[in-house]
């Protein structure tokens, strides 16, 4: 996985409330077996104005000139600036691949659905969750300013305005040091296969029925 | 030692090891396993030259991708060729690494979630996982369930384990008696109502009460299936007499000593009397009238006898602003009566409701009936080969034909519309699924959540009506 440290980048704002996963990256879409390829079709139905299939040519369907994301003034963000409870629905990892493969390594929000927000660290994407106020001051400076940045630094916890003004975010020890290092979640698991082995052991002792082979 | 919540015990017997963040690694005793969010996993897998830990704990089954019509020619009968491949990996990645799988032709085959505590392979007591979010349904029999992502899907698979970090508590009360033609659906519809969609983020909700004491764990499953549309990763309700009876005899059940044992452990599996919620919400279950949402997130649910709102009474400018977004993809004025919106189409099926009990209950109210000739399709879909079996036995099928519906094979079917089943673009469904959210069923279609007897009664009326009115005989 890549590292994330610091980066300085284009913000775009997706302003509505409780955009669920089925918004971000529509059913027809799951029919992949691979990680990658989801960015043509992030938002598809907000995005074009007919319905996109697995094999359509993205390149020549209709876009919807008034979906923010068309816009020529947000091409190339790597920010999105979103509403309350971002990312709700289906658990579907497809939601992050596609924001990734769009070129979002951020994602702010007053909150997150619980399953979304553990499944961006898991491809390298910070869910970054900011006091409802700021957010909200965000989006105004966002839509005032035509190639609006922000800087996002995971090693000091900041968010650094174009004014230099920062905006300090908390984030848990362990998911920051396995973005900072690009740390594989399996690998660190299984350095504790002696406590998983330990665990089972005395399950097998208490619970014998969980363990068919008993 | 302090009191414990359900959800504690259960933390506290599946935990490994926790670091001093909390960040914590939990045991899984069974995953489950469908086409949609396994197949990079299981390529993860490989690539990294791993083997699964420990292969027993794993079942798969497809159910998102297969067709409910003719299934006579096996996975050849689907004609999508990119569901087709999906379904195909499944079973290829099952066979590869040792994986039981039920798979399309076997009459176990079914949607994850009603496979599940079919089989008694989710036991009370266990740690149940999925790449799917409606994992939530398994905490009815005292599991703690977890809905994850396809990166977690891989975790467990190699590992046993899932990281984790230890939510809140929250208790959702509701006390009193139903009312006559009111379902566990409109139960927690009306819950989703009340604390929203995000209600539950970050936390662990218990179901508690007399309501659902007295609910069957069929009804039980119905509830904690939406935890997830309230925002809760884990929905459950404490083990009781009908768990153990539900639970007895299921070919992955306990038996002999093993059973014994297990009883015993399973009967403390509730919260201790005075164990502390870190959030409670109460609700008085005699006033819970039907439930019909409006808009395009499980919260935007009314009565049966309510009027869709209107933005311009609301404050609020996120929330005027989703209102209006809402009616206009729904194709609704603002103060339009619930009963006066058709039900063009009719979906009976879904992990919410696709369980025997669902059948007799919509069975009950199309019994002599017709649907309406405004009605463009009406579908029946069981959740598993076992429950169309057992509802064929019982003669359900012959009552849902003769009513006009569409008697089909297994699936999630339109819930997601990931096979075959569609809703087109502009049309409203009765549906006694889980998500109303744009696009959900069928592009551009327009899904009502209801309960089966509600879905029923829509059918044979054309539109949205109470069904108590249907269950008194009257019209």
């Amino acid at each position: 996985m890549d590292k994330i440290v610091k980066m300085t980048a284009l913000v775009a704002p997706m302003d509505r409330a409780n955009v669920d996963t089925d918004a971000i990256i529509p059913k027809q879409f799951l029919k992949s077996i691979k990680r990658t390829g989801f960015g043509p079709n992030l938002f598809d139905e907000w995005r074009y104005e007919d319905v996109g299939q697995p094999d359509s040519d993205n390149s020549n369907r209709p876009l919807r000139k008034d979906f923010v994301l068309n816009q020529s003034r947000y091409q190339g963000a790597k920010v999105l600036l979103a509403r309350e409870n971002f990312g709700c629905g289906s658990s579907r990892e497809h939601a992050p691949w596609a924001l990734k493969d769009y070129g979002f390594d951020v994602v702010i929000a007053p909150s997150f659905a619980d399953i979304f927000f553990n499944n961006c660290f898991k491809n390298g994407i910070m869910p970054l969750v900011l006091d409802e106020a700021i957010v909200d001051g965000l989006f105004q400076a966002v839509f005032a300013q035509e190639g609006y940045v922000l800087t996002v630094d995971l090693e000091s916890q900041k968010i650094i305005k174009p004014s230099g003004e920062e905006i300090p975010f908390e984030i848990d020890a362990f998911r920051r040091h396995c973005l900072l290092n690009g740390l594989d979640d399996i690998g660190l698991t299984l350095g504790h296969q002696s406590d998983i082995k330990a665990y089972e052991a005395k399950r097998r002792q208490e619970a014998p029925w969980l363990f068919s082979d008993a | 030692m302090s009191a414990k919540t359900l959800y504690d015990k259960l933390w506290d017997a599946h935990l490994v090891r926790e670091e001093e963040d909390g960040t914590a690694l939990i045991y899984i005793d069974r995953q489950l396993l469908h086409e949609v969010t396994s197949p990079q996993a299981f390529e993860g897998l490989r690539m990294a030259g791993r083997k699964p830990w420990r292969i027993d704990t794993n079942l798969a089954t497809p159910d998102h991708n297969v067709p409910t019509t003719d299934l006579t020619g096996g996975i050849a009968s689907i004609k999508d060729p990119v569901s087709r491949i999906q379904v195909e990996t499944l079973g290829m990645n099952a066979r590869e690494f040792g994986i039981t799988e039920f798979a399309m032709g076997d009459i176990r085959q079914g949607i994850v979630h009603v496979v599940g505590p079919e089989e008694g392979a989710t036991l009370p007591g266990m740690t149940v996982v999925c790449g799917d979010s409606h994992t939530a349904t398994h905490g009815a029999v005292g599991a703690l369930a977890h809905g994850i992502g396809t990166s977690e899907v891989e975790h467990v698979l190699a590992t046993q384990c899932l990281i984790q970090k230890k939510m809140k508590n929250m208790l959702i009360c509701v006390e009193g008696q139903l009312q006559k033609g009111v379902t566990p659906k409109d139960v927690v519809l009306a819950i989703i109502g009340k604390i929203g969609t995000a209600g539950g983020n970050g936390h662990a909700i218990e179901f508690g009460g007399q309501v659902f004491r007295d609910m069957s764990i069929e009804g039980r499953l119905t509830v904690c299936n939406m935890a997830i549309e309230a925002g809760a990763r884990v929905g459950l309700v404490a083990v009781d007499e009908k768990t153990i009876e539900y639970v007895q005899g299921r070919p992955y059940s306990p038996k002999g000593d093993d059973w014994d044992r297990a009883v015993t452990a399973w009967m403390d599996l509730k919260s201790d009397a005075d164990a502390h919620f870190d959030k409670v919400v109460e609700l008085d279950g005699s006033v819970i009238e039907p439930q019909v949402s409006w808009g395009t997130s499980p919260e935007m649910v009314l009565d049966v006898n309510g009027v869709v709102p209107d933005p311009a009474k609301e404050s609020d400018a996120v929330k005027a602003d989703g209102i209006q977004r809402a009616l206009d993809y729904m194709g609704l004025k603002p103060n339009t009566a619930i009963k006066d919106i058709p039900a063009e189409y009719v979906f009976i099926g879904s992990c919410t409701n696709s369980r025997i009990e669902d059948f007799r209950a919509a069975a009950q109210v199309l019994k002599g009936r017709k649907i309406a000739n405004s009605v463009e399709l009406a579908l029946a879909v069981p959740g598993s080969g076992l429950v169309k079996q057992q509802a064929e036995a019982e003669g359900l099928d012959k009552i849902f034909i003769e009513a006009g519906f569409e008697w089909r094979n297994p699936g999630c079917s339109m819930c997601l519309a990931m096979n075959a089943d569609k809703l087109p673009a502009g049309k409203h469904c009765a549906s006694t699924s889980n998500r109303n959210f744009e696009g959900r069923q069928g592009a551009g279609g327009r899904t009502h959540l209801v309960s089966p007897e509600m879905a029923a009664a829509a059918a044979v009326a054309g539109h949205f009506v109470d069904v108590r009115d249907y269950l008194q005989g009257g019209e």
